[in-house]
């Protein structure tokens, strides 16, 4: 007899038949297992929650009161026929990958993720597995990062330049992860660190839980160039170039994602510095992670599929294409699809 | 090759002139006096040959990297871009190296002449020592495509700044056939000498559209209109026996129209004249022919007896810039067309010139109604030019108009969607329109050109979600968006199931108030084909 796969396939999301329970589902169900805060993952209208408790603080912030449970890191805990326990993803703080056990199989929903450290989130943590589903927002070979150092000097090479000039600096990154990983590699002996209140709230609430961020204010009225001077000031990507980001002046405006890599991007987003950061993989670490799971058979979703199922498949894996409703936070960003 | 690439990054990075202009003056300022000159040759399109076939470096650049052929090709459809693809996807540099922008040029001009095995071997060794941009600019440079998003009177501006030479004079001097090869920094900037090149054309005086009503313009006696006709913008120079021909592009295209040649027996020596290069019927009082004749004779640098025959050229003549050899651009529009008619007086009709006939007009109506017959006259729409102006340099608004016929267009419902490449390599911005024909749809034209970003960015959530079948990139939708589709010209073509094929399709808007089923018929556009020929 044909054994039923740990993991299926719905229109609503991921569902495991043994457990009854969806990943990142996009309709509502009964029982979600959220792998983290970001809006296209966690989604409002499921009677249960569960996720781990950054995720968990996250996603009360933006979905409002919800019914839901925590769960720490590399805690096993059983639901019906299935064992499932969450490994840190190294995406934004608190973000996990779903490690579901039925029977002796098991199955890794990766979630986002990337394997390089960022100085914040909780480091990206190999699981062993039978079957990978995997994300490739930037399953590409042009897709390559440098190093956090690297990055975070760059950055501060920028703002110090911009407060010489007497300029402010505006830099666009998304509120939850994004923002606080740049916030975290800021030298606050630059000038002050100005923040929008999305940025603002979403800062307070890891700061809750535990992550240690410079100081930052957050912008008012009054607030503005002018009592702040050589000020840096952190904005949601869809707050650059409007009325609210005029307060600052002629201020120079940088945008930190992984799109910026592609210089026809960075010209579309006119922006005057484009910082190639990002909270996903690319492709050397895609590949890598698939490697160290040890997986036979691997699912992709999000990003270049067709590519990168291709390439899987030449490398001798058994690849296929997951269609997800996960848009995905860069994809987004870049389309100037406000959130 | 730092210093280079550096500029490069910040041109590339902002769009405010001011900070781009300041970039370049700075560069100006401070590069060695052959990596300026160079960097001038560059700016205005005197690029080194291509030295290497773009299929070749693909291969190699793929084997370097690891990657089978067709995941080099997927990456470049992402980036559209070649030179990028290859910078990106190579190791980081092992041996980086810091020779000039001209050391590698040299090198790169030498590539050439080597046989294969070891222009790879230099190739190569050259992606190991650049990084980034560098290697971006070094792939641009090897493939002849290189390209910068400076407009001449940008450069212009900066070199005035960097040098407090008046910007006329700089425009003026960068104009013509030189070479890094066949001048210096100071010979070709710093000082003045005219006789140095007798070929040299003026910088053009461009006109920008007309966006309001021509009433805006004040009183009607002040402006002077002619057909705005619709060849290539050209210069004729005949200095010292010497005739040249110039397109707008700054290129030098004497060979390509060798019937113009005849002019300088026609014409006095010290004349530069203004106009337009049409190809032309000398059936009856003479008419142009549609573009699409002269588009056969560009691109072909040598040119066939029969192609001479069925498709003539001529100069039509809109401007004096040089008299006897004395450079009258600065005198008032109506001396310098007055001087214009003496000199053709001399020349016969059967030369292929002709003066562009100016356009009498009492008041603004009557000229809108010459405007209305424009296609009538093989034109595009007409010229406003103030009978007082001089004659610029580069596109100075307020004194030259052009006002052109307004496009033709339809109401078409998207069918097929594919993603764009380089700036829009996220976005589905590439669609395939169709027009009703009882009840089925029938595709007419392929558009990308005319949404926002923003718009591109919901109709690619719209395309996700609403997608029938994929063919590779190209996805079928369902067909139920309508956009107002605009084109200059419209044609009869048996190649297309729809019969008609469109001159320069894009999308005006996107009709959201539109239901699919409201879209035009493939009967209006025929209508169209038939209203104007
Ligand atoms: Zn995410
Ligand atoms: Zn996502």
């Amino acid at each position: 007899m044909a054994r039923e796969p740990v993991l299926t396939f719905t229109d609503r999301g991921i569902h495991c038949p043994a457990g009854d329970f969806y990943i990142d589902p996009w309709r509502p169900v009964d029982r979600a297992i959220v792998t983290h805060a970001h809006s296209d993952h966690a989604r409002s209208g499921m009677g249960h929650y569960l996720a781990t408790p950054r995720s968990l603080a996250a996603m009360r912030h933006r979905l409002g009161p919800i019914t839901a449970q925590a769960l720490e890191f590399g805690v096993p805990l059983r639901i019906g026929g299935a064992t499932v326990s969450l490994h840190p993803a190294g995406h934004v703080p608190g973000s996990a990958q779903v490690r579901v056990e039925v029977a002796g199989e098991v199955w890794v929903v990766s979630g986002d993720y990337k394997i390089a450290p960022d100085g914040l989130s909780e480091p990206f943590e190999p699981v062993r597995c039978d079957a990978f589903i995997s994300e490739c927002t930037f399953g590409l070979p042009v897709f390559r990062w440098r190093p956090e150092a690297e990055i975070r000097a760059e950055v501060n090479r920028w703002w110090a330049g911009n407060a010489a000039d007497g300029r402010a600096s505006v830099l666009g990154a998304y509120s939850l992860g994004k923002a606080q990983r740049l916030l975290a590699g800021l030298d606050p002996g630059i000038g002050p660190i100005l923040t929008h209140g999305a940025v603002e709230e979403m800062t307070a609430i890891l700061r809750l839980q535990g992550l240690m961020l410079p100081e930052t204010i957050r912008v008012v009225p009054g607030v503005d160039a002018k009592s702040h001077p050589g000020a840096l000031v952190l904005a949601p990507p869809a707050a650059l170039g409007t009325p609210w980001a005029r307060r600052f002046g002629p201020a120079s405006e940088g945008f930190a994602s992984g799109w910026m890599r592609l210089r026809g991007i960075r010209r579309r987003r006119s922006v005057d510095r484009g910082f190639v950061i990002s909270d996903h993989a690319d492709w050397d670490g895609l590949n890598t992670a698939i490697r160290e799971t040890g997986a036979s058979r691997v699912f992709v979703t999000h990003g270049y599929t067709t590519v990168f199922r291709r390439w899987l498949a030449d490398q001798g894996y058994d690849a296929g294409i997951v269609a997800t409703d996960w848009q995905g936070d860069e994809a987004e960003a870049a389309a100037e699809v406000t959130e | 090759m730092k210093r280079f690439a550096a500029l490069f990054a910040a041109l590339d990075t902002t769009t405010r002139t001011s900070e781009k202009t300041a970039a370049l003056a700075a560069y100006f300022r401070e590069a060695p006096d052959q990596d300026r000159l160079w960097t001038i040759a560059l700016l205005s399109g005197r690029r080194p040959k291509r030295a290497v076939n773009a299929t070749r470096l693909a291969e190699w650049a793929a084997e370097v990297a690891g990657l089978p052929g067709w995941l080099f090709e997927e990456s470049y459809a992402v980036t559209g871009d070649l030179a990028e693809t290859i910078a990106l996807i190579l190791p980081p540099p092992a041996l980086p190296e810091a020779a000039t922008l001209t050391d590698w040029i040299t090198r790169i001009r030498g590539l050439a002449a080597l046989p294969e095995p070891e222009r790879r071997e230099a190739v190569l060794e050259a992606w190991t020592a650049l990084e980034g941009t560098e290697r971006f600019l070094f792939n641009k440079l090897i493939t002849g495509g290189f390209r910068m998003g400076v407009a001449q009177g940008l450069m212009t501006r900066a070199l005035a700044q960097a040098t407090g030479i008046a910007e006329p004079d700089i425009a003026l001097r960068l104009m013509g056939d030189w070479t890094p090869d066949t001048t210096t920094f100071a010979a070709l900037v710093l000082t003045n000498d005219p006789g140095a090149n007798l070929a040299r054309p003026y910088p053009f005086c461009l006109a920008h559209a007309l966006e309001q009503e021509p009433e805006a313009l004040g009183p009607p006696e002040d402006w002077a209109a002619d057909w705005k006709w619709d060849g290539i913008r050209g210069q004729a120079v005949l200095r010292g026996g010497r005739f040249t021909l110039w397109s707008r592009g700054e290129e030098l295209v004497t060979d390509r129209f060798p019937e113009l040649t005849e002019l300088a027996d026609r014409l006095p020596n010290g004349t530069v004249i203004d106009g337009e290069i049409l190809a032309f019927s000398a059936e009856g009082d003479g008419a142009p022919l549609p573009f699409a004749a002269l588009q056969k004779r560009i691109g072909r640098k040598t040119v066939s007896k029969k192609l001479l025959a069925d498709t003539p050229v001529i100069l039509m003549a809109y401007d004096l810039l040089e008299d006897e050899g004395r450079d009258i651009r600065a005198e008032p529009l109506a001396a310098r067309q007055a001087a214009l008619r003496r000199l053709a007086k001399n020349v016969p009709a059967s030369a292929p010139f002709r003066l562009s006939p100016p356009l009498p007009f009492a008041n603004w109506p009557a000229l809108a109604a010459l405007r209305a017959d424009a296609a009538a006259a093989g034109a595009e729409g007409v010229m406003i030019k103030r009978l007082a102006s001089p004659y610029h340099v580069g596109r100075k608004r307020g004194d030259w108009w052009k006002w052109k016929l307004d496009p033709m267009t339809f109401d078409a419902v998207m069918v097929y969607a594919q993603a764009g490449h380089g700036r829009r390599a996220n976005l589905y911005t590439d669609f395939t329109f169709a027009l009703w024909q009882g009840e089925e749809l029938v595709p007419v034209t392929k558009a990308y050109s005319g949404l926002t970003d923003a718009e591109f960015g919901e109709i690619t959530a719209w395309v996700r979600k609403n997608t029938l079948e994929r063919f590779g990139p190209v996805r079928r939708v369902t067909p139920a968006l309508v956009f107002e589709i605009a084109f200059e010209g419209i044609q009869e073509s048996p190649r297309h199931k729809s019969g008609i094929a469109l001159r320069f399709p894009r999308m005006l808007r996107w009709r959201r108030d539109k239901p699919a089923a409201e879209a035009d018929t493939l009967e209006t556009a025929r209508d169209l084909l038939n209203a104007r020929r």
